[in-house]
């Protein structure tokens, strides 16, 4: 019988063949710890009674939630990251280089056929590059640094089929939001959510990390693209027989198939205060907005500042309308940088601030008040994420907030 | 009687002949600042007034910029206040431009006038000739609904410059000397005038770093002589001067100071007061966590430069926490043109958005529980940059960028 | 083989962490002042008349909603002897096992079993109810040893030989 995507990654990491349902221990490729929650990990890693990590080479700590600080506190969970790894001889520590899930595949830790663990919901990110990868709590984190192993279930998979040519402005982000607004929120729970067609493989390897960084919004355990020669060049590996063979069987057993054409696609928001309640823009009439938001894991890339600027090139956005630009990582910044994309979008009336996850942790960055509305392309727009549950977060594609910054309302890019 | 630049600047602005030091004279203002440090206290009472009106709102100017992107609900909500009242009343706003003494350079400062700012360093804008000084945001409300105001016209401490500052010793280093010499209320209620030949040699940035910072010794306001090259700055600005006002030269001073600036030396301010100076040399080795390049005082594209310069091809310390953050949104683009911003984000600095950030010690970039900061800030005041329990050292832009490269307090000649 | 017998408590699907418990009473320092809340917007009274070794049966998602570590603790600290559903929802379950709660998945049980019935369960072997015997996906020696530890900060203390 054929194999999933997501079965060929977990037998090739255990060693025999697995099945949705099995439990197994895996051996982990790589953690990703951020600093928000190392004060954790590190004292249940004491109260374990560890005193040495299994490999510092396969721990990465990540200060992003705190860096700048915005809170005299914040720099405790610093010192504790900057401590640990100097103790365990970890000497993958990024103090402020941006979001680790975005520098989890593009400081070159993840490659496809991974086996990482992060102390964070939408680390199911890394199967942009065909990874699997998921969340876990602090706790578990802690047994991992000293084991260097964890169980997981083998999840069933949902294939998401997308085929055709994608409309002028609608994005990668458009395409998820649609997806998790179809699944729900739990629809794709404990599942594999793999994504094929040709319109993903069209899609460069960061509109594939928008879809996969929010799977987790549909409750998925992981989401999954098939590595392909984008996948290698953006990995800066050729891929071996493995990684090209990670692609799921033709007679491979799918829990469902959900089919899309790309062609029916249109911009969307998610509209407060759900992930899954998907609106397509052109039914969102005369909504005034305050801020806009562009940036996070989900859409913080050059591919998503550019976007943007391309809408704002010689434009100023709306008068007393915020617009809060915030890359994803220090590359993105310097690549921006160099090719005009931060100054078009400075000129245009943008704050650009040092990556992190700024806003969109809800600690600082552009947090706002009651009855504010905000035009966001990061990944949640539960209540009292981004300041008091008196704001209206709308989740959109970076074009679609691009336009919305111009109009001062809300608007699909045209 | 002769006059000083300050009695010439109130005389204008009480519409008398001629004012001297210790009259009390009511003024009418010339422009009126305001940031999101009080403007929601002031919109406030503005609301509880009985009579509320806005004097002449063409001479209001509003800038958001001590704690942005908004850090929490408080401060959005103070925001919406703040920026709901601009709107209404069609008052001048900034939101994201600079810090707000730097945008009124580039914007709206002109020789001659009479400005009042709820921000102690409003004293920068003697740097071009205008009389600028802080107020409470009671007396900012009167000032708004009235147009006057009353002053006392304050005495004056001359300060004679002569020579030039010595390679690898900034205005910065000046201002802080000349600090620690007469003290933190060494200026107390004064004006401080600066003129003499040296003056010439020392940059815009450089005199607005000088005045901006003689609050510090306790000055009502800091003056400084039109010249050639705060014309060219006005002109570059598209702006032209009210009256360029020069001391006359039988004016009364307090006290007159001679400076030779070839004699200053790299200096830093050590915890927890601007006049605690000391060459900095003694401050050699003090470990640092955090380095910081930017606000009202130092975040000028001159300023920048000079940081880029000692951080090329070096890296910044791992253990250092490097905030680069340009004094506006004019540095900033100039900076990227420049290259500047590059050299700093491959080193390893965190380059922020234009705001107050440490500075302020209430945005993005605060230190922690016995954290060390060197800063190029205004002030090294216990708790002023985050925790109670933390240290400022205040020096140059060059000090502090090669202090971020080594880890500990040390100057880029001896990096 | 461990083997032990319970009364049921029967619950429908999708149990939220909210239900077992509810945000406001996240506030409390320890979990034995959350107890008496848990499930309280099923039956108000229910965490009251749990005893020490009962079990519940439920539906699909046991446990759906946000990650708190706090409801798979508190169902613990009721005394719960283990929970048997239709299926659970991915972090609680991981937060169940890490905190020393058994969880069973059976996919029938929960619409045959009445509440106030017994049922025995046979640790990694079966449940018997009324006569029948219900298969059980037996759980990988790790997770048994987490689970047997009382979580997974004790398993690891045993492992790293500070605890018998």
């Amino acid at each position: 019988m054929g194999k999933t995507m997501i079965e060929k990654i977990i037998a090739h990491n255990v060693g025999h063949e697995v099945k949705p349902g099995d439990i197994v221990t895996v051996d982990v490729d790589y953690v990703m710890l951020d600093d928000i929650m190392m004060p954790f990990i590190v004292s249940k890693f004491r109260e374990m009674g560890f005193s040495k990590v299994w490999d510092p080479e396969k721990v990465v700590i990540i200060c992003d939630h705190l860096v700048p600080a915005s809170q005299v506190d914040d720099t405790r969970a610093y010192h504790i990251s900057c401590d640990f790894a100097e103790e365990q001889g970890i000497k993958n520590i990024h103090r402020s280089d941006g979001i680790c899930h975005q520098l989890m595949t593009e400081a070159g830790y993840v490659k496809p056929g991974h086996v990482v663990f992060g102390t964070d919901s939408h680390t199911t990110t890394y199967g942009c590059v065909g990874a699997f990868s998921t969340g876990i709590g602090y706790t578990e984190m802690a047994s991992i640094l000293g084991t260097g192993k964890l169980w997981i279930r083998v999840p069933s998979t949902i294939n998401v089929n997308i085929t055709g040519k994608l409309p002028e402005n609608v994005m990668a982000k458009d395409v998820i939001l649609k997806v998790i607004g179809d699944l729900t929120a739990s629809g794709a729970t404990y599942r594999s959510l793999e994504f094929t067609g040709d319109t993903v493989e069209n899609m460069s390897v960061a509109s594939r990390m928008s879809m996969t960084n929010m799977a987790i919004e549909a409750g998925a355990k992981c989401g999954l693209f098939a590595p392909d020669e984008k996948t290698a060049e953006y990995c800066g590996i050729k891929l071996d027989e493995f990684q090209a063979g990670l692609r799921s069987d033709s007679d491979a057993v799918y829990e469902k198939v959900i089919n899309y054409r790309a062609e029916d696609m249109v911009p969307v928001m998610a509209v407060p205060s759900n992930v899954d309640h998907c609106v397509p823009i052109s039914e969102l009439k005369d909504i005034k907005v305050d801020q806009v938001f562009l940036g996070s894991c989900t859409n913080g890339r050059l591919e998503d500042l550019m976007a943007a600027a391309e809408i704002l090139k010689g434009k100023k956005i709306a008068p007393f309308v915020r617009f809060i630009v915030t890359p994803a990582s220090r590359k993105v910044y310097m690549e921006a940088l160099k090719n005009g994309t931060l100054q078009t979008l400075i000129e245009a009336g943008a704050d650009v601030t040092h990556p992190s996850c700024g806003l969109c942790c809800g600690r600082t960055g552009g947090i706002l008040t009651d009855g504010e509305v905000v035009v966001a392309t990061n990944n949640r727009n539960f209540l009292g994420r981004m300041g008091s549950s008196k704001v209206k977060i709308y989740l959109a594609s970076p074009k679609s907030a691009a336009a919305s910054a111009l109009n001062g309302k809300i608007t699909a890019a045209e | 009687m002769g006059m000083t630049m300050a009695e010439k600047i109130i005389a204008r602005a009480a519409g008398m002949e001629s004012v001297k030091a210790n009259d009390i004279c009511t003024v009418e203002l010339d422009l009126l600042m305001s940031n999101d440090g009080t403007s929601h206290i002031t919109v406030d009472k503005y609301n509880a007034l009985k009579h509320p009106r806005i004097a002449d709102v063409s001479k209001l100017v509003w800038i958001v910029d001590h704690n942005l992107p908004s850090d929490s609900v408080k401060t959005a909500a103070s925001h919406k206040k703040m920026r709901d009242f601009a709107k209404a009343h069609g008052i001048t706003y900034y939101e994201g431009e600079g810090v707000c003494h730097q945008v009124m350079m580039e914007k709206h400062v002109r020789p001659g006038q009479l400005i009042f700012g709820a921000d102690s360093h409003t004293c920068a804008y003697g740097a071009l000739g205008a009389f600028g000084t802080g107020v409470g945001n009671t007396d900012y409300l009167y000032a708004m609904v009235t147009g006057t105001s009353w002053v006392l016209v304050p005495e004056t401490l001359r300060f004679n410059l002569k020579g030039k500052l010595p390679s690898g010793v900034y205005a910065r280093d000046l201002i802080l000397t000349i600090i620690g010499m007469i003290s933190a209320n060494g200026a107390n209620y004064k004006a401080m005038e600066f003129g003499g030949e040296g003056l010439g040699s020392i940059d815009m940035a450089g005199r607005i770093s000088i005045c901006n910072l003689c609050v510090e010794a306790g000055a009502k306001t800091a003056l400084m002589e039109v010249d050639d090259v705060a014309m060219d700055y006005l002109k570059q600005h598209g702006r032209e001067p009210v009256a360029c006002f020069k001391p006359d030269s039988d004016a009364v001073y307090t006290k007159v100071y001679d400076i030779d600036l070839s004699t200053i030396k790299p200096i830093v301010a050590k915890p927890h007061f601007v006049d605690n100076v000391v060459p900095a040399e003694e401050a050699f080795g003090t470990h640092i966590d955090e380095a910081f390049l930017g606000s009202c005082n130092n975040g000028r594209i001159e300023d920048l430069r000079v940081g880029a310069e000692v951080l090329k091809g070096r890296k910044v310390n791992p253990n250092v926490r490097f905030l680069v953050v340009p004094a506006s949104r004019e540095v900033y683009i100039q900076a990227m043109k420049e290259g500047l911003l590059d050299i700093f984000m491959e080193s390893g600095a965190i380059v922020m958005n234009p705001n107050c950030s440490v500075c302020w010690g209430a945005c993005q970039g605060v230190i922690g529980e016995k954290e060390t900061l060197i800063s190029t800030g205004t002030r090294n005041f216990k708790g002023r940059c985050g925790h109670r329990e933390s240290f400022v050292y205040l020096a140059s832009a060059a000090t502090v960028t090669a202090s971020a490269i080594k880890g500990e307090i040390i100057t880029a000649d001896r990096l | 083989m461990e083997k032990f017998t319970g009364k049921v408590w029967v619950m429908g699907d999708d149990i939220d962490t909210d239900i077992i418990l509810p945000t406001e009473y996240l506030v409390f320092k320890t979990i034995e002042e959350m107890k008496p809340y848990a499930f309280s917007p099923l039956r108000q009274d229910i965490a009251k008349e749990i005893k020490n070794g009962d079990i519940i049966v439920a539906g699909n998602n046991f446990g759906c909603g946000s990650s708190r570590e706090q409801a798979p603790e508190v169902v613990k600290a009721l005394g719960v002897k283990c929970v048997i559903a239709k299926s659970f929802a991915r972090i609680f379950f991981r937060n169940a096992i890490n905190n020393g709660l058994l969880l069973i998945e059976n996919a029938e049980l929960a619409d045959e079993v009445k509440e106030g019935d017994s049922i025995t369960v046979t640790l990694n072997d079966k449940i018997e109810y009324k006569g029948k015997s219900y298969p059980i996906v037996s759980l990988p020696e790790n997770l048994v040893e987490i689970l047997e530890a009382g979580g997974l900060v004790k398993a690891m203390r045993k492992r790293n030989g500070l605890e018998d």
